[in-house]
C-alpha cells in the first residue's frame, strides 16, 4: 500500500482500570484500513476486537483509556482530538453498527426521529427537508414502505429490519469509514445474508471503507479483502482473506479454522490437534471414541456417525424396543391468540366468540419421532416454532391439540404443572441456550448440578450428593475444584458444562438441546459438541437438538427436521437433507451460510 | 384512549367495593365502644344504651352495613361523632389542605432530586455523586417530625423568618374564595397577592420538611435508572453517531429513565398524602391524615370509613393518571391499552 491509509492504528494499547488493578485489553495493535477497503477483524470473545474499534471512535467507557500508541484517521490524531472534534467525526466520518440491533435503537423514539437526530447534529440538511432525507435513508437500506416505517418504533420492527434502520442511521451522513461490530450475530442466516449483502452494496457504491468485526471466519472470508486475527488483545496474523484461509500461519488462526463447523468434516476434526489425541486417550472415552475418530479420518463423517450411533445403546436391545420410537409426536398444534394481552381484555368485555383469524398457529400439525439413542435436529429460523415444539415435548407448555408419546406412554395429555411430579420428568431433561442466564447466579456449580437430584433423585445425604456431583463433573470434563464457584466465576464453556451436567444428572433418556452452543465461541463450541457426542454414546441418550445452525446440526445429528412457519418442510437423514435438499426453503437456508474456503 | 380509561375505571369498581366492606368490618372489629365514648365518662348505662340505639349500633351488623351503603349511594358519608360535622364536608375541606402541602412538597422535591440524580448518574464518583448520596441518606434517615421541629426552631424561633406554625393562614387573613381549595391557586385567581404570600409563607416549612423526606427515593431511583439507561446499547449508538451530550442525556437517556421514576413518584405522592400525620401535627395543619388518626383514636367510625374510601378513590385515579402518563412516554405500553 503506497497511498496514505484512511485509518492507521499504530502500536495501540488500551488499559482498563478494574477492581483488580489495570487490565490491558489491547496490546500493541497495528491495523490500517485503506480507502475503499473492507477489513475483517476476527477473534473470539475477549480478544479485544470490539475494544479496538471503540478506541477508534473514542467511545471507550469511563474505565478504559488509550495508554500507548496512536490512532490516525485521515490525518486527524484521534487520541489528541478534542471532544468537540470527535463528536463531529462520529456519525459523519466514522459510523458504527452494532450487535443486537433492537437494543441499539432508542426503544421509545420513532426510527425516523432517530435518523433525524443524526442529520440535525451534523447539519446535513435544512430543517425543512430533514424528514425527506430520513425517509430517503430508509429507502436506501431497502425498507419497504419507508414513509410508514418512519413513524415506527423499534419494537414494531423485526430484528433484520431494525438492523437496516441502524445501517440507515450509520450511513445517513455519508461517512468514510463504517465499523460493523458483529452486525449479524443473533440474526437468522437468511437475514444475515441480506444484511451483509446490503452493507457491502452500500459501502462499495459510496467507496467507503469498512471494518467488519466478527467471530465468524466464514463471514469474514466471504465479505472482506483483508483479515486481521486477534487473540487476547494482540494481533496474531494479518493477511489477504484468500491467503489466510488457504495458508493460515499462526497456530491460533489454524485452531480457529479447525473449530469452525463446515462441510466435509467430522466433530473430531473441530478439536485442536493436541486435544484429539488427548480425548481419544482419556479413559472415559475408551472404545467408541477411538473407533469413531479412526473411522472419521477415513470415511465421510456422516457414515461414521450413523455407524456408531446405534452401537453404544446400552439398553436391552430387544426387537420391539427398537421399533418403538422413544418419542412420538403426532399432529402437534400450538395456537396463540393473535393480539396478546389486549385480546384477553376485549374477550372479557365482548361476548363475541373469537374469530378464527385471531388465532396464530405457532406449531401447525407437525409429526416426527426420535428413536432410542438417536439424535434429531430441529432446524429453522426464529419464529418457526422449533422452540415451542421443544417446550411442549418438555411439558413446559401445553399443546392445543395433537399427541406426544414418550417411551410408549402418552404424556401429551398431562398438564405441565402435573408433569413435574411424574417419574417421566426425570427422563426428559433440557440444556438451555444461554449458559449464563440458565444458571441461578446464587447457586454454586455443585448446587446447580445437584438441583435436579435433590428435586427428583433418590440420592440423599450431603456426601453422597457431593460424590455424585463430582462424578458428573468428571463426566462433562469440569475440573472438580471449580464446583464451588458461582456462575460469574466460570467461563462460558465451563458454564455450558455445568448446564449439561445438570441435564444428565438423572440419567435421562431424552435430552432436549436448545441451541446449547449458540452463545459460545467456536473453539469452545467444538469442545462442547464433542462432549455431547461422547456423552450420548456412553449414556445411550437420545437428543432433540434445536438449532438454527445447519453446520452444527450436520455434525451432531443423525436426522434433520426443517421447520418453517410452524410446519415441517423437509426431513430425512442429515446427509440427505443437507447434502441434497429437496425443498426450496432448505436450499435457501443452505446457500445463505457463508462458507470459509476449505483449508488445504 | 377513552375506552382504556373507561375500562380501567370499571376494573376499579370491585376493589372499591372491597374497600367499603373491609373498612366497615374493620372499624366494627376495633376495640372500644363509640356509644360509651360519645356519651362521656360520666354517662349512665341507660344513657349509653340510648345513644347506641340512636346511632343504630344495636342493630345486627348486616343491617348496619346496608344502611351504610345506602347512605354512601346517596353521597352521605355519615356524621362525625366528635365534631358533629358531616364527614363529606370535613373531607372536602381538609383534602385540599393535604393536597396543597403534598403537591408543593413533591414539586420542591422533584426539582431538586431529579437533577441531582441525573447529575450523579452522569458523573459517578464525583463530588455531586457523593453529595447526592449524603443528602438522600440524611433525608431518609431523619424522621419528619424531627426535621419539622428543627426547621421550626431555626426559622421561626431563632431567626424569625417564617410565621408561627399554626395552620394554613395567618390569623389576620381570611381564606380566598373557594375554587380549587388550594389556597395558593385560589388566591391567585382572586388576585389577592397578600393572601398568596401569607399562604406560601405558611406552606414553606412543612413543604420543605416533606421535600427533604421524599428527596431520597426520587433521587435514588433517578440515579439508578439513569445509570442503567446510560449503559445501554442505544445510548452507545447515540454517542457513536456523534450526538451532543445534551441530546444523548435528555432525549435518549432521560426519557427512558423516567419510567421507574414516575412509578416511584406516584408511590411517594400517595404515601405522603395520607400518611404525613406527623408533619400535620407539628405544623397544626388541618390535613386529612390527622383527621383520620384522631377519629380512629376515638372510635369514630364514619370519618375513618370516609377517609379510607377517599384514599382508595385517590389511589385509583392516581394510578390511572400514571398509566396514561406511561403510555405518553412509552409507546410499548400504549399498545396494550
Amino acid at each position: 500500500m503506497t497511498a496514505q491509509p484512511l485509518l492507521d492504528v499504530h502500536d495501540l494499547t488500551i488499559e482498563f482500570t478494574t477492581r483488580r488493578g489495570i487490565v490491558k485489553a489491547v496490546q500493541h495493535v497495528n491495523i490500517s484500513v485503506a480507502k475503499g477497503e473492507t477489513l475483517g477483524i476476527v477473534g473470539e470473545s475477549g480478544s479485544g476486537k470490539s475494544v479496538t474499534s471503540y478506541a477508534v471512535m473514542r467511545i471507550l467507557d469511563r474505565a478504559g483509556r488509550i495508554a500507548e500508541g496512536s490512532v490516525m484517521f485521515s490525518g486527524i490524531d484521534v487520541k489528541a482530538a478534542s471532544e468537540n472534534e470527535m463528536r463531529d467525526l462520529r456519525g459523519r466520518e466514522i459510523s458504527m453498527i452494532f450487535q443486537n440491533p433492537r437494543a441499539a435503537l432508542n426503544p421509545i423514539r420513532k426510527v425516523g426521529d432517530q435518523i433525524e437526530d443524526v442529520l440535525r447534529q451534523h447539519v446535513q440538511s435544512a430543517a425543512s427537508d430533514r424528514g425527506e432525507k430520513a425517509i430517503e435513508a430508509l429507502e436506501q437500506v431497502k425498507i419497504a414502505r419507508p414513509r410508514e416505517r418512519y413513524h415506527a418504533y423499534p419494537f414494531e420492527l423485526s430484528g433484520g429490519m431494525c438492523q437496516r434502520v441502524v445501517i440507515a442511521l450509520a450511513l445517513a451522513c455519508n461517512p468514510q469509514l463504517l465499523i460493523a461490530d458483529e452486525p449479524t450475530t443473533g440474526l437468522d442466516v437468511t437475514t444475515q445474508k441480506a444484511v451483509m449483502d446490503l452493507i457491502v452494496e452500500l459501502t462499495k457504491r459510496r467507496h467507503m471503507s469498512t471494518i467488519l468485526i466478527t467471530h465468524d471466519l466464514g463471514l469474514a472470508a466471504a465479505y472482506c479483502d483483508r483479515v486481521v486475527v486477534m487473540e487476547k488483545g494482540r494481533v496474531v496474523e494479518t493477511a489477504k482473506s484468500a491467503d489466510i484461509f488457504a495458508r493460515p500461519e499462526h497456530p491460533y488462526t489454524r485452531k480457529l479454522m479447525r473449530a469452525t463447523p463446515r462441510i466435509g468434516v467430522s466433530l473430531r476434526d473441530l478439536l485442536p490437534e493436541e486435544e484429539v489425541a488427548l480425548s481419544s486417550a482419556s479413559p472415559r472415552l475408551r472404545g467408541e471414541a477411538d473407533a469413531r475418530s479412526a473411522a472419521g479420518e477415513g470415511d465421510s463423517p456422516q457414515t461414521a456417525l450413523a455407524e456408531t450411533a446405534p452401537h453404544p445403546d446400552p439398553l436391552p436391545a430387544g426387537g420391539e424396543r427398537k421399533q418403538k420410537p422413544l418419542l412420538l409426536v403426532e399432529k402437534l398444534v400450538k395456537e396463540y391468540p393473535r393480539q396478546g394481552a389486549g385480546a384477553l381484555l376485549s374477550k372479557l368485555f365482548s361476548r363475541k366468540p373469537p374469530v378464527e383469524a385471531e388465532v396464530f398457529r405457532a406449531v401447525d400439525g407437525i409429526s416426527f419421532t426420535v428413536g432410542h439413542g438417536e439424535s434429531v435436529g430441529l432446524v429453522g429460523e426464529s419464529g418457526c416454532g422449533k422452540s415451542t415444539t421443544s417446550m411442549m415435548v418438555m411439558r413446559l407448555l401445553d399443546q392445543s391439540s395433537g399427541r406426544i408419546a414418550f417411551d410408549g406412554e402418552e404424556i401429551g395429555a398431562i398438564l405441565p404443572q402435573a408433569f413435574a411430579r411424574l417419574p417421566q420428568r426425570k427422563s426428559i431433561q433440557m440444556v438451555f441456550q444461554d449458559p449464563t442466564d440458565s444458571l441461578n447466579p446464587r447457586f454454586t456449580a455443585a448446587r446447580a448440578i445437584a438441583d435436579p437430584i435433590m428435586q427428583l433423585g433418590n440420592i440423599r445425604g450431603r456426601d453422597a450428593l457431593r460424590a455424585r456431583c463430582e462424578e458428573l463433573a468428571g463426566l462433562v470434563g469440569l475440573p472438580v475444584n471449580l464446583l464451588d464457584r458461582f456462575p460469574h466465576q466460570l467461563s462460558g464453556g465451563q458454564k455450558a458444562r455445568v448446564g449439561i451436567a445438570r441435564a444428565i444428572a438423572l440419567h435421562p433418556k431424552l435430552v432436549i438441546l436448545d441451541e446449547p452452543t449458540a452463545a459460545l465461541d467456536v473453539s469452545v463450541q467444538a469442545i462442547v459438541l464433542n462432549l455431547l457426542q461422547d456423552l450420548k454414546a456412553s449414556m445411550g441418550m437420545s437428543y432433540l437438538f434445536v438449532s438454527h445452525d445447519l453446520n452444527v446440526v450436520r455434525l451432531l445429528c443423525d436426522r434433520v427436521i426443517v421447520m418453517r412457519a410452524g410446519r415441517i418442510v423437509e426431513h430425512g437423514s442429515s446427509e440427505r437433507v443437507l447434502g441434497d435438499p429437496q425443498d426450496g426453503y432448505t436450499k435457501e437456508l443452505l446457500t445463505a451460510i457463508p462458507h470459509p474456503p476449505l483449508p488445504v | 384512549m377513552l375506552t382504556m380509561i373507561g375500562k380501567r375505571l370499571m376494573f376499579a369498581i370491585p376493589s372499591l367495593i372491597g374497600v367499603v366492606i373491609v373498612t366497615f368490618l374493620l372499624t366494627r372489629a376495633l376495640p372500644g365502644d363509640p356509644a360509651a365514648y360519645f356519651a362521656g365518662p360520666a354517662a349512665s348505662k341507660e344513657a349509653i344504651e340510648q345513644i347506641r340505639k340512636k346511632l343504630g349500633f344495636d342493630k345486627p351488623l348486616i343491617e348496619q352495613f346496608f344502611r351504610y351503603t345506602n347512605d354512601l349511594a346517596h353521597g352521605d358519608f355519615g356524621t362525625s361523632l366528635t365534631t358533629g360535622q358531616p364527614v363529606a364536608t370535613e373531607i372536602r375541606n381538609r383534602l385540599p389542605a393535604s393536597a396543597e402541602l403534598t403537591l408543593l412538597g413533591l414539586i420542591v422535591s422533584i426539582t431538586i432530586a431529579i437533577p441531582l440524580g441525573v447529575l450523579a448518574a452522569t458523573r459517578p464518583g464525583s463530588w455531586i455523586d457523593h453529595l447526592c448520596r449524603v443528602t438522600t441518606t440524611a433525608g431518609v434517615s431523619l424522621p419528619v417530625f424531627f426535621t419539622g421541629l428543627v426547621l421550626v426552631y431555626v426559622f421561626y424561633f431563632r431567626l424569625g423568618w417564617s410565621p408561627a406554625p399554626l395552620g394554613r393562614l395567618d390569623v389576620f387573613y381570611s381564606a380566598p374564595a373557594h375554587v380549587s381549595g388550594l389556597y395558593l391557586i385560589d388566591a391567585l385567581i382572586a388576585r389577592d397577592f397578600e393572601t398568596f404570600r401569607s399562604a406560601l409563607s405558611q406552606l414553606i416549612l412543612p413543604a420543605a420538611t416533606l421535600a427533604i423526606f421524599s428527596l431520597a427515593p426520587i433521587a435514588r431511583m433517578t440515579r439508578a435508572s439513569m445509570l442503567a439507561v446510560l449503559a445501554s446499547d442505544f445510548v452507545r449508538t447515540a454517542r457513536a453517531s456523534g450526538l451532543s451530550p445534551s441530546t444523548v442525556i435528555v432525549t435518549y437517556a432521560f426519557r427512558n429513565a423516567m419510567l421507574p421514576v414516575i412509578t416511584t413518584l406516584s408511590m411517594v405522592f400517595s404515601f405522603l398524602l395520607g400518611a404525613n400525620v406527623l408533619v400535620e401535627k407539628v405544623f397544626a395543619w388541618p390535613g386529612i391524615g390527622s383527621y383520620a388518626v384522631e377519629a380512629l383514636i376515638s372510635s369514630d367510625f364514619a370519618p375513618v370509613q370516609g377517609f379510607v374510601l377517599t384514599m382508595a378513590v385517590m389511589y385509583v385515579l392516581l394510578n390511572l393518571f400514571i398509566d396514561i402518563l406511561y403510555g405518553v412516554i412509552d409507546p410499548r405500553v400504549r399498545l396494550e391499552g
